[in-house]
């Protein structure tokens, strides 16, 4: 092979070598670009925490500026309850939620938590007033403790049992007392 | 005429001290801020409740409230900067129209000029590679070719023949 044969023949393979790793570039970054958006679809797709399953940990500060950590209250049963002032299912079973907490609140096996999801301040404490709520009572800052528990909407209330794990999820208000006690009592057997 | 005077004293002094207490009276009472006010930093906001409706325009109930938030710190002096970023404490990024650049979010930023700079590369390629004209064989070395070829054959054929 002549020299000028062999010049021509290295040109071309640097040549096609040259924008293959271009392509390779490409196409790993289209990958990747897939990858993050199949992630984010399937993350989209996923409904609330599956019962049986570890409950997302959280630290709820109150309204009083107490900080309540879930891991914390490992051995007691937690009634999760996400509100807002603006929503009227929830001023439904707002009644409810309180006489069944003071009904449980002498035992201490059980603690009732208020999450008030996407709210201002001012309008949850006169919610609070309104229905005389006495269990802690916190906002959902960035909507944090909202985004781990994946939540739909409000009202929804997430039970917690002592082991700490999710069981029992409530998507829509709890209609009467009897029906929160059949959730809890459960729990506590 | 000196008690006349005395009473021009008087009377200027009760008109300065009317005019000095209205003006901080007025001073005293809390600005309103206006509508569009509140709307100029509410159309940079979505409340997660109705998603892809800016909080300016949103018809509900918690949006309304959203926007009474607002005007209740503008009225306290609050700048548009420190509003937005208690809002972002209180309900989270997701709020902003313009979300920042952090995490993966600086993927939003990023992906579309590459994306135009690829298609610019691209584009260019094709142009380039419409223009470069393909190597074609000239007719007279074909015929050269073919002509000597042909002769071989010929030769050949002649070879056998006798």
């Amino acid at each position: 092979m002549t020299t000028e044969t062999q010049d021509t023949v290295d040109l071309d393979t640097q040549e096609r070598i040259r924008p293959r790793w271009g392509r390779i570039l490409a196409w790993t970054g289209l990958a990747l670009l897939l990858g993050l958006l199949f992630l984010g679809l399937q993350r989209s797709q996923e409904g609330p925490v599956q019962i049986g399953r570890q409950a997302p940990d959280f630290t709820l500060t109150t309204f009083d500026g107490e900080q309540i950590r879930l891991s914390d209250l490992q051995g007691k049963v937690v009634v999760l309850n996400f509100w807002a002032s603006w929503c009227i299912p929830c001023e439904q079973e707002a009644a409810d939620l309180e006489a069944t907490w003071k009904q449980y609140q002498p035992g201490g096996k059980v603690i009732f938590l208020g999450v008030a999801w996407t709210d201002t301040e001012k309008k949850s404490l006169e919610y609070l007033k309104k229905f005389d709520i006495t269990y802690p009572n916190g906002p959902d800052l960035g909507t944090r403790i909202s985004q781990a528990y994946r939540t739909t909407g409000v009202p929804e209330t997430y039970i917690i049992d002592r082991n700490g794990q999710l069981a029992f999820v409530k998507l829509s208000p709890f209609v009467s007392i009897q029906e929160i006690h059949t959730a809890i009592d459960p729990l506590l057997e | 005429m000196k008690p006349r005077i005395w009473i021009f004293v008087l009377l200027f002094f009760s008109i300065t001290l009317f005019i000095v207490s209205g003006a901080s009276a007025q001073d005293a009472t809390p600005r309103v801020p206006t509508d569009d006010e509140v709307n100029a930093i509410a159309k940079q906001m979505y409340c997660p409740v109705c998603e892809n409706t800016p909080l300016d325009v949103c018809p509900t109930q918690a949006c309304a409230e959203w926007r009474e938030l607002i005007r209740d710190k503008l009225a306290q002096g609050w700048t548009e900067a420190q509003i937005r970023d208690y809002f972002v404490e209180q309900f989270g990024a997701r709020v902003l129209a313009t979300p920042p650049a952090q995490g993966l979010n600086w993927l939003v930023y990023v992906i579309p000029p590459l994306a135009f700079l690829a298609g610019v590369f691209i584009l260019y390629r094709a142009f380039v590679a419409w223009r470069k004209p393909i190597p074609e064989k000239t007719p007279s070395s074909v015929d050269k070719t073919e002509d000597e070829y042909v002769n071989r054959i010929e030769e050949e054929l002649r070879k056998h023949q006798v």
